[in-house]
């Protein structure tokens, strides 16, 4: 797993190697996975590895599959009935998609956080946090409480809340409700945090809260988000892939990336002259 | 298909002054008075069925006629409603609890779990159920259901029961099939689709956020149901429920054609029991006391006040029970 995974483009037919550091661990693999709508492909043959403890930037312009590929990786795309995805997406080795594999238990390891905030309205604030907790049967008030304060202060919104704690989450602003979000996504302490463009529907005061949040976050744990911002990309991540037309076209660490693409598109892209 | 040349006179042509001054004040003026005419209506109702009744009512006192036992148009020209109206709430809330339950597994079955062509199927038949006039269900109960219920369930209970529960058979009554149970269970059957399709639009409305958030967290469909889907849903199921229940409360024929149609109190299961609605359809054509005529009017009055109170007391737990802004 510590062995660098040369980048394959079917389309160009060249190949990227990108010189990483070899005591990186890939959290999570994607291996030849493709995600079909019907006969249409939405995303095609994509390489990735996503490293531990890292945030990996998923950028492109839009509908080049991004999105698509995140939610191959926690087997959203299972509740999709036209969708299917080929490949493999190893998960510390092992398949997510292999025979046996419950998703619900993919998605207890792989934790998602949307481009909408989403708490659910009917629950306070404490509620929304502990409600993945509840799920695996977790009752007594001493972890639920525990888990609370510790999901809470690492989305950084403790402080805000802590006074009023079943308070009704929709109570809550747009970045307030997103960091709750992601307090309920950690709470039940998964190994990888997806973002599918978390910041995309709060202002910028909310938006720079949440990307300082990701530096510590990573700490705990495995981070890939999807942005459709580049400066956001450059400013939050440690590697990035770039995806183009379902295309995986480039990836590798962020500042390589985006100050010596090897690819003519990669370049066009990030140099804004499209997208 | 010739296209008709474009008349420049029709597009230069401008409305003429007094259009454009008095436009807005004749539509607000029109839409004002027909929404005005659903004021008039409810009170003029609610006013004239009083006017009706207010000469039994007078004379029973305004408590008096609601919770007087004795209904006797021929002899005493006594006239007490408890027996219709405990009747019509004991069915109507029987009813309730028997349908929802079904009406909310067909709402989940067919919104979540069943393929399309079976969806489309049950749901094409449930609003059939609601279409069906209600006089074809009380022909229904009285030659198909009625005989069914007393065949199957209510001889062997009350067999049994007069053997080894002799204390329970005076609360069984007349096994004879038209009676209180049997009206419940027509009525449950006949508000089942209200229900059905409100709560069916309800799920169907929950954002795919809601259920992905849920299915993110490690959720399988079960708990994605329970956790977020049922409480996201639970102000349009409630509305549901009390359309079923409002619906129930006035059902008059097929309910007056199977339930025996007693003016005693309720108090047995199988025997006869009468709601107010059925009271007023039996009994209007054959009054000749104008005490009695207004006895009838007044059994009106008061289904009046009690479906305003329902429906008061619905609207303001709706309210609660939303789920509020629709940000999420």
């Amino acid at each position: 797993m510590n062995e660098f995974r040369p980048v394959a483009n079917p389309e160009s037919g060249h190949t990227e190697v990108m010189t990483l550091d070899p005591s990186l661990k890939a959290r999570i693999e994607a291996r030849q996975v493709t995600v079909w709508y019907g006969q249409k492909a939405g995303v095609k043959d994509v390489d990735m590895p996503i490293y531990a403890n890292k945030v990996t930037a998923l950028i492109g312009p839009s509908g080049c599959g991004k999105t698509t590929f995140l939610r191959a990786l926690n087997r959203m795309h299972d509740l999709t009935p036209t969708a299917r995805v080929t490949g493999e997406v190893l998960l510390d080795g092992v398949n997510v998609y292999a025979a046996g594999v419950d998703p619900v238990e993919v998605r207890r390891k792989i934790g998602m956080v949307f481009q909408k905030p989403n708490p659910f309205p009917t629950l306070s604030i404490y509620g929304n946090v502990v409600a993945g907790l509840k799920l695996v049967g977790i009752r007594k008030k001493s972890l639920l409480d525990e888990a609370v304060e510790r999901s809470l202060s690492q989305a950084a919104l403790w402080d805000e809340v802590k006074d009023r704690l079943h308070a009704p989450s929709m109570s809550l602003s747009g970045g307030q409700q997103q960091r709750l979000c992601i307090a309920r996504a950690l709470a039940v302490e998964p190994e990888v945090l997806l973002m599918d463009e978390p910041t995309s529907a709060l202002d910028p005061i909310s938006t720079q809260s949440i990307e300082d949040l990701l530096t510590d976050l990573k700490k705990h744990v495995t981070i890939a988000i999807v942005t459709h911002n580049m400066q956001q990309a450059g400013r939050v991540s440690d590697f990035t892939g770039y995806f183009l037309n379902g295309d995986l076209v480039e990836f590798g660490p962020t500042n390589l990336l985006f100050t010596t693409p090897k690819d003519k598109r990669t370049e066009a892209y990030i140099t804004g002259r499209f997208g | 298909m010739q296209q008709a040349p474009v008349q420049p006179s029709v597009i230069k042509r401008q409305p003429s002054a007094i259009y454009r001054v008095l436009g807005d004040r004749i539509f607000l003026a029109i839409v004002l008075l027909l929404a005005l005419s659903i004021v008039a209506l409810t009170l003029g109702l609610g006013y004239y069925l009083y006017l009706g009744g207010s000469q039994t009512i007078n004379k029973e006192g305004f408590f008096g006629f609601l919770t007087g036992t004795t209904w006797d148009p021929a002899l005493k020209l006594e006239f007490g409603i408890w027996p219709y109206v405990l009747g019509t709430i004991i069915t109507s809330l029987s009813a309730l609890v028997l349908s929802v339950p079904v009406a909310l597994a067909a709402a989940i079955f067919t919104a979540e779990y069943a393929p399309r062509w079976l969806a489309g199927f049950i749901n094409y038949l449930v609003d059939l159920m609601a279409a069906v006039p209600s006089v074809v269900y009380g022909i229904w109960g009285i030659f198909v259901l009625a005989p069914f219920l007393r065949e199957a369930f209510y001889l062997p209970f009350f067999l049994w029961a007069a053997e080894n529960a002799p204390w329970l058979s005076r609360y069984l009554g007349n096994p004879a099939g038209y009676g209180m149970f049997t009206g419940i269970v027509i009525l449950s059957s006949m508000v089942i689709p209200f229900t059905a399709a409100l709560s069916r639009d309800a799920i169907n409305l929950v954002p795919a956020a809601q259920r992905e958030g849920a299915y993110a967290l490690g959720a399988t469909r079960w708990e994605v149901m329970q956790t977020v889907i049922l409480p996201y849903a639970r102000g349009g199921i409630f509305a549901g429920a009390m359309l079923a229940l409002g619906r129930a409360l006035g059902e008059t024929m097929a309910v007056a054609m199977v339930i025996g149609n007693g003016n005693i109190l309720p108090y047995t299961l199988f025997g006869p029991a009468s709601t107010m609605p059925a009271v007023i359809a039996l009994e209007l054509k054959e009054a000749v006391e104008d005490l009695h005529y207004s006895a009838i009017i007044g059994v009106g009055f008061y289904l009046f006040l009690i479906a305003f109170i329902v429906n008061s007391a619905a609207s303001y737990l709706l309210n609660k029970l939303k789920v509020g802004s629709q940000r999420a």
